[in-house]
């Protein structure tokens, strides 16, 4: 094993970069998804009117992952 | 086996690139076009069968509308651009799933190897295309803003000088270290603008990037019955992305045109993505 270079480097640090930014939005799209999923369960008239707010939530949180997309493309 | 990130070049026309992405982006906007024609020239009182379906579409997009504007009147003001992005981004979600496709394409050589160029590709896995989007609908929404709260109300949020003097009047220290603050929330405001237009455009380019290669690739495994499901999955994608998009433009906009209080600024909905 000769010792890491530049780029090879670079490389992991893309890997680890977005495999560690992604478990944050992942948990809350989840927990998003299961709070609406119940609440569904809970009220069934409710779907049409939890579904928006629920894609909005959902979107806000993946904006977070987006940013560390944009950090691992830049790098 | 995958495409490459930028959209490649077709032909060009003298300095005119003509990409791939383009050329899809292009035949969905005829599409768009030629249904808008043909039902501008039979509109009716009693609607025909194309005006029908085109009314229930309009009647159920203002429908998701007012959840977010909680108002009619806003919503049918908004509605020819944030109904126009949601159209587009459909079809062209949808126009994508054809076959022909990332198939269908011309050898070049590119790198000093033989490549297959598609002639097809998704519209909305070019980044150029989604970030004008953005753009678009970012810089209306400041527009909007401006003219209906008012130029110094809007630039407000962003330069809190206004809230300053307000301050420093009253003499009131507490008051003046709350401003001093919320100038620097309005450095974080005018990051979260530019934000708003990275997270908008690579959301959209990234769901729509990602399937194309994940279709690409089940297909290049299996070529039968395997890539169906995930075809479905994209059919689901398509949509739920174009609805995303647009509601978040409406988002913005109805946020700019609501006028900000001193107290629900940090709660507002622009603020909180």
């Amino acid at each position: 094993m000769g010792q890491l270079d530049a780029e090879s480097i670079k490389i992991f640090t893309k890997g680890i970069t977005i495999a560690i930014a992604t478990i944050a939005p992942a948990m809350a799209i989840g927990s998003i998804v299961s709070k609406a999923m119940e609440s569904i369960g809970r009220n069934p008239e409710a779907t049409s009117k939890l579904f928006v707010p629920m894609l909005l939530g959902a979107a806000f949180a993946e904006a977070i992952a987006i940013y560390a997309l944009v950090v691992v493309f830049t790098l | 086996m995958s495409a490459p990130i930028a959209a490649e070049t077709i032909l060009q026309i003298s300095s005119l690139p003509i990409t791939n992405a383009q050329i899809n982006a292009t035949l969905a906007l005829v599409v768009l076009g030629i249904v808008a024609f043909c039902l501008k020239r039979s509109i009716k009182d009693v609607p025909g069968r194309l005006q029908n379906a085109v009314e229930a579409i309009l009647e159920a997009l203002l429908d998701v509308f007012d959840q977010v504007t909680n108002d009619r009147k806003k919503s049918k003001r908004y509605l020819p651009l944030v109904g126009t992005l949601f159209l587009f981004i459909l079809l062209s979600n949808w126009m994508s799933l054809l076959p022909g496709t990332g198939s269908i394409g011309v050898w070049h050589l590119i790198h000093g190897e033989n490549e297959l160029v598609p002639l097809f590709r998704p519209a909305m896995s070019d980044l150029n295309l989604t970030a004008a989007m953005a753009l678009i609908s970012v810089i209306t929404a400041n527009f909007v803003g401006m003219f209906t709260v008012g130029f110094f109300v809007h630039w407000n949020k962003f330069i809190q000088l206004g809230t300053l003097w307000k301050a420093l009047k009253t003499m009131n220290f507490m008051k003046i270290f709350t401003a001093v603050i919320e100038l620097a929330v309005g450095v974080i405001e005018m990051v979260s603008e530019i934000a708003k237009v990275v997270s908008l455009s690579l959301r959209l380019f990234g769901n729509i990037f990602a399937g194309e290669i994940l279709i690409t690739v089940i297909a290049s495994l299996a070529a039968f019955i395997m890539p169906l499901p995930f075809m479905a999955l994209e059919i689901i994608v398509g949509i739920v992305q174009a609805t995303v998009f647009s509601l978040l433009t409406l988002v913005y906009l109805t946020a700019a045109s609501s006028a900000p209080h001193a107290e629900e600024e940090s709660v507002e909905v622009a603020a909180a993505h």
